[in-house]
């Protein structure tokens, strides 16, 4: 590296190679038009191309890649949800990540931390119980732990009972994650483009095509072009595309803000999460301590930060670890969320023949990412949405079937 | 601090306030079928623009219509329902479903 810099430092030609080939013009046509570039779409159209074959497509994204959501989680990973549907689907995906920085030659730094969630009632207590045996069922690793194991395994957290909400205990799952999240994007979109997919940057769709209901083509500040299918996976904008597509969406678009400190020494090994406080906190291998609260309070299509948020989170922040009272954040920020009344996502077949959804991804989006891209990928190259997906279609709503998933982040129980 | 005029006490500050919705008119849940009742129970317009929606004051527990843009994060104006609601909206009791 050092090497390199110097030798190629004062020459007029670097022979590294683009992560991204140069951007060619649109084709009149492509199979699969993917609309949004964040991890999501950018999963796949890689798997579209490894697992499929399908390479005549085309990813169309308005901004630059990963610079959505995908970039503005918190990056964490892990299956130990509630519902069976839920924990089946995010296993997958959990496995995928394992493998993930070996399957695309691009390390995601993927660091297997420990992910605890507190306890701070008898009934969250209760619910970690549920959440352990549905796990274990299913042969995800999870266990309740108590007090005396806490302080064990994480040392640096206040277990003082002179709080406003003392901890009873966690529900621990030793696979909990995190990731770099825009490596994610990035290793995918690399390895897509050179399996031949092209990856449209500054290209907005603005427009889509439906001919006697089905899809022929989309319309984008750069031009028209056809295709025989189209996938959206635009997290916020859900509705908007939708409406573009006539029809309704069950979500809504509410902000979610993030927050980091300064950079420390580590001390906090595993991922700390609380439901009833609406707190998740790593610290990431900068050193950084990422934390996340809850989604603000209504509805809006706008990524300010407030103050009220970062005063909030701050306040149960204190109380997990009192002695962070004098480190200061660093940077604030806000995604838009597509959250769905029942916690799940969104994903499979629409009302429009051809155009598929990939959506509802409110506040546990980024853990999804392989297993939603692997498995979309299927769903539109072979046209059968597969069953690990079935649970999650767009139709269960009006079949009142729904994935009621309370062990979705910032959920209290 | 975000300040929301409220109709009845007017500015406020927003942590005194929920919102309760998109303000959308409510089939007769007797007389509508399954899937429009889902489509009113679960789907939204999630407009991005100019929105009217239901808020309430919690403290005094007061229920007024608010119209806000979703992009600029601005409350345009806030009424009282009374505006819109100019009588008691009664529905039909669900035996008058078997006629």
């Amino acid at each position: 590296m050092a090497f390199g810099l110097i030798k190629y430092g004062l020459s007029p030609s670097y022979p590294g190679k683009r992560f991204l080939s140069r951007q060619p013009e649109l084709k009149s046509s492509y199979d699969v038009v993917i609309i949004g570039g964040g991890g999501h779409g950018l999963a796949c159209a890689y798997y579209l191309a490894k697992n499929h074959g399908v390479k005549n497509v085309a990813v169309f994204e308005k901004g630059y890649i990963g610079g959505g959501n995908t970039g503005r989680n918190t990056a964490i990973i892990r299956s130990n949800y509630l519902t069976p549907e839920g924990v089946a689907f995010y296993d997958e995906s959990v496995r995928l990540f394992q493998g993930l920085s070996e399957d695309l030659d691009f390390n995601i730094l993927y660091s297997e931390r420990g992910h605890f969630t507190l306890a701070h009632t008898d009934a969250a207590m209760r619910t970690s119980r549920w959440r352990a045996e549905v796990n274990k069922h299913l042969g995800v690793n999870s266990e309740v732990v108590d007090r005396e194991d806490l302080k064990r395994l994480v040392p640096t957290l206040n277990l003082s009972e002179d709080v406003r909400y003392p901890i009873l205990g966690a529900l621990y799952h030793p696979p909990g994650a995190i990731a770099r999240h825009d490596a994610v994007a990035w290793g995918y979109a690399g390895r897509a483009a050179e399996m031949g997919i092209e990856i449209h940057q500054g290209t907005e769709v603005t427009g889509l095509e439906i001919e006697n209901g089905a899809i022929t083509g989309v319309v984008t500040n750069r031009g028209r072009v056809g295709c025989g299918k189209a996938m959206q996976a635009v997290a916020g904008l859900s509705g908007v595309m939708a409406k573009m597509a006539g029809f309704k969406l069950p979500i809504k678009t509410v902000p979610l803000q993030a927050c980091v400190s300064m950079p420390l020494k580590p001390f906090l090994d595993p991922i700390i999460v609380s439901g009833s406080l609406h707190v998740y906190i790593s610290q990431g291998s900068r050193g950084e301590l990422v934390m996340g609260g809850s989604t603000d309070p209504y509805p809006r299509y706008q990524t300010k930060s407030t103050l009220d948020f970062i005063e909030g989170l701050m306040a149960h922040i204190l109380e997990l670890f009192p002695f962070l009272a004098d480190v200061p954040i660093l940077r604030q920020w806000a995604g838009m969320t597509d959250m769905t009344p029942d916690f799940s996502p969104v994903m499979g077949e629409t009302p429009v023949k051809n155009y598929y959804i990939d959506s509802g991804w409110g506040t546990w989006g980024f853990k999804a990412t392989p297993v939603c891209g692997k498995r979309m990928a299927e769903t539109i190259a072979t046209g059968q949405v597969p069953a690990l997906l079935q649970p999650f279609r767009l139709s269960r709503f009006e079949e009142y079937s729904l994935v009621g998933e309370k062990g979705a982040a910032s959920v209290g129980h | 601090m975000k300040i929301i005029n409220c109709p009845l006490n007017g500015p406020r500050n927003a942590q005194e306030f929920v919102h309760g919705g998109e303000f959308v008119a409510m089939p007769d849940p007797h007389r509508t079928s399954d899937s429009d009742w889902a489509g009113f129970v679960f789907l939204e317009n999630n407009t991005a623009g100019v929105v009217r929606e239901w808020w309430c004051h919690v403290p005094t527990a007061y229920w007024f219509i608010a119209e806000r843009d979703t992009i600029k994060d601005e409350f345009i104006r806030t009424f009282d329902p009374s505006e819109i609601f100019r009588e008691r909206v009664e529905f039909t009791r669900p035996e008058a479903t078997k006629s």
